[in-house]
């Protein structure tokens, strides 16, 4: 037998990744098929992988539904509202960090690293008594503050290893012109951390968009948001499936766009601690 | 070594702008994290209801710790969440690893490879419930559709306790074990190759270079990745409250679903507060190892 040595191995390793893949895609590939199969399909109880006849009937029941456009509008607002206010306000403190010196600092940026592990659920009992006494109660701006709040720790952290990349000589220069501490923050630091700012939003719009528990306790019926709103189409007796697989299908697809087009610097952000550390 | 930032003004004045900048954030956190945990140790020791006003509570000391330490629920589910733990992180970072060793190698189309594998974690954990629920569901389930026809008699997957059980640690399996092959194949891809050619050179053979050269070398990011996921069995909650809801009985219920129910739908708030106090502590400990272990913001420089 004579073989290429190095072929036998890379088709194995084509195998293995592809096998891989599939693993990761069937369950996501079966949610946005079922959304275009109609009831009798979907509990006939034999499931068709490809050929069957696509209809719209979820997606025009869910859009129909009175209150669809309020929900998606709501996770909208939610989720840009808490990625400006975390970039805008991590981003500051990160430079702070960063760059200045002043009494508390490594206490704060430690402090930050704590608080970042806090459970939504340890959160949740007392946000509900917080937000009452806030008078942020079923608010829109309550979520927000929530999950700004949430999502800040781990922004200061990612935000603060961009500032460090950035050449110390880039402000310097600034700083030796004239500039002031906020102009160096807006006009030097902003346009060098671009990449830096796309990255870290991603992960708080995320964060954002998908969370439930805490949109659960925390809106009603008009501020509640798509996660909380497909919950429900579970207890209505029984569980609907093509609704539930048509709202799933289109609350993935944001989170899945972003994976497209970054999915390089995701996972650097993901590794960061582990891989650098 | 010094810290080689420049000096943005001089003095008092130079700390002042440094606070100015930091404040919005502390200042958030503060008022949306730190604030609330100390309201939670505030109502850990009281009795309070949902629905009447907090102020009305009853203070009642350390009555609800004493309760927890022999609540035989909180036990079961303290047992629950060690088991899940034991299990999903077991096979996690065993296949996490065994993969990243066995596919290393840098290919051409690896980023197309990478973005698949991080779509489980991508998509929102009601979905990921969701979805497995649907699998799993008894009657319009695939799964049980695929039994029968290898000639297996249909389960009831998320009605009977061992089942739930498995069905919880196999979704979390799927969603998690790529997790855990990304870092580790980070890691091995920035390992020198100097000291792999050096090891080959001394007649290592695969295995030892595996266990001998490679795995010691990231250790490291083997303890993270670890501490990562733990951390996470103490966190996570929303997939498990959307596909079993804690049950049947509480063959799911992990600790923080526990906490929870207590809360909402038991409606004991008070005494859900000293439950996730524990929680807290667990968490906060495993933080702290993770820190000890590598602090991204301390640079060379501070140490």
């Amino acid at each position: 037998m004579r073989f290429e040595p190095a072929k036998p191995r890379m088709i194995f390793h084509y195998a293995g990744l592809i096998l891989l893949s599939i693993i990761c895609l069937t369950p996501i590939y079966i949610m946005i098929s079922t959304s275009f199969k109609n009831e009798v399909l979907i509990f006939d109880g034999n499931p068709v992988w490809f050929f069957f006849f696509p209809t719209l009937q979820n997606y025009v029941d869910i859009i129909g539904d009175a209150h669809f456009d309020r929900y998606l509008l709501n996770s909208v607002i939610v989720g840009v509202s808490t990625t400006l206010i975390t970039l805008t306000t991590g981003g500051m403190a990160a430079y702070a960090l960063a760059r200045m010196q002043f009494p508390g600092r490594q206490s704060i940026a430690n402090g930050a690293l704590l608080v970042r592990m806090i459970p939504p659920a340890v959160l949740a009992i007392p946000a509900f008594a917080v937000s009452i006494v806030l008078g942020i109660a079923n608010q829109l701006s309550g979520l927000v503050f929530f999950y700004t709040a949430l999502n800040l720790p781990f922004s200061i952290w990612l935000l603060y290893g961009f500032v460090k990349q950035v050449p110390v000589e880039l402000e310097e220069a600034a700083i030796v012109d004239g500039a002031t501490p906020w102009q160096v923050f807006t006009r030097v630091l902003f346009p060098v951390m671009k990449a830096g700012y796309a990255v870290t939003g991603i992960f708080v719009f995320r964060i954002a968009w998908n969370e439930f528990i805490l949109a659960l306790l925390l809106t009603d019926r008009t501020t509640r948001t798509l996660p909380v709103a497909t919950s429900l189409f579970l207890t209505d007796s029984g569980p609907e499936w093509g609704r539930i697989m048509a709202m799933g299908t289109l609350i993935v697809i944001p989170p899945l766009i972003f994976t497209f087009f970054s999915a390089r610097q995701i996972i650097a952000g993901m590794t960061a601690g582990a891989v650098k550390g | 070594m010094s810290d080689p930032s420049p000096p943005v003004a001089t003095g008092m004045r130079r700390w002042i702008v440094g606070y100015l900048f930091v404040a919005p954030a502390v200042l958030l956190m503060g008022a949306g994290l730190i604030y609330p945990v100390v309201q939670g140790l505030l109502l850990s020791m009281q009795d309070w209801g949902v629905g009447t006003p907090m102020s009305t509570a009853e203070f009642i000391g350390a009555d609800n710790y004493l309760r927890m330490l022999r609540d035989e629920n909180v036990q079961e589910s303290m047992w629950v969440t060690f088991k899940f733990g034991f299990f999903t992180i077991t096979i996690e970072m065993t296949l996490g690893v065994a993969l990243a060793l066995l596919l290393e190698k840098p290919i051409r189309g690896a980023s197309i490879f990478r973005t698949i594998f991080i779509m489980p974690l991508m998509i929102s954990p009601v979905v990921v419930g969701l979805v497995w629920r649907y699998l799993f569901d008894a009657r319009a389930g695939w799964i049980n559709h695929y039994m029968e026809l290898a000639g297996f008699e249909p389960l009831i997957w998320l009605g009977e306790p061992h089942l739930a059980f498995f069905a919880i640690v196999f979704t979390d399996i799927w969603q998690w074990t790529p997790f855990v092959f990304i870092i580790v194949i980070a890691g091995l891809q920035a390992l020198p190759s100097e000291v792999l050619e050096a090891s080959r050179i001394d007649g290592a053979n695969t295995w030892q270079q595996i266990f001998l050269v490679k795995l010691p070398m990231i250790k490291s990011i083997l303890i993270i990745a670890l501490l990562l996921r733990l951390i996470d069995v103490f966190k996570g909650l929303e997939v498990m409250l959307i596909l079993t809801e804690g049950g049947p009985g509480l063959a799911t219920e992990l600790l923080s679903l526990h906490v929870y129910k207590t809360a909402f739908d038991a409606q004991q708030l008070g005494y859900a507060a000293a439950i996730s106090v524990l929680l807290l502590l667990i968490v906060f400990a495993l933080s702290l190892a993770i820190l000890l272990v590598s602090n991204p913001m301390k640079t060379r420089a501070d140490v």
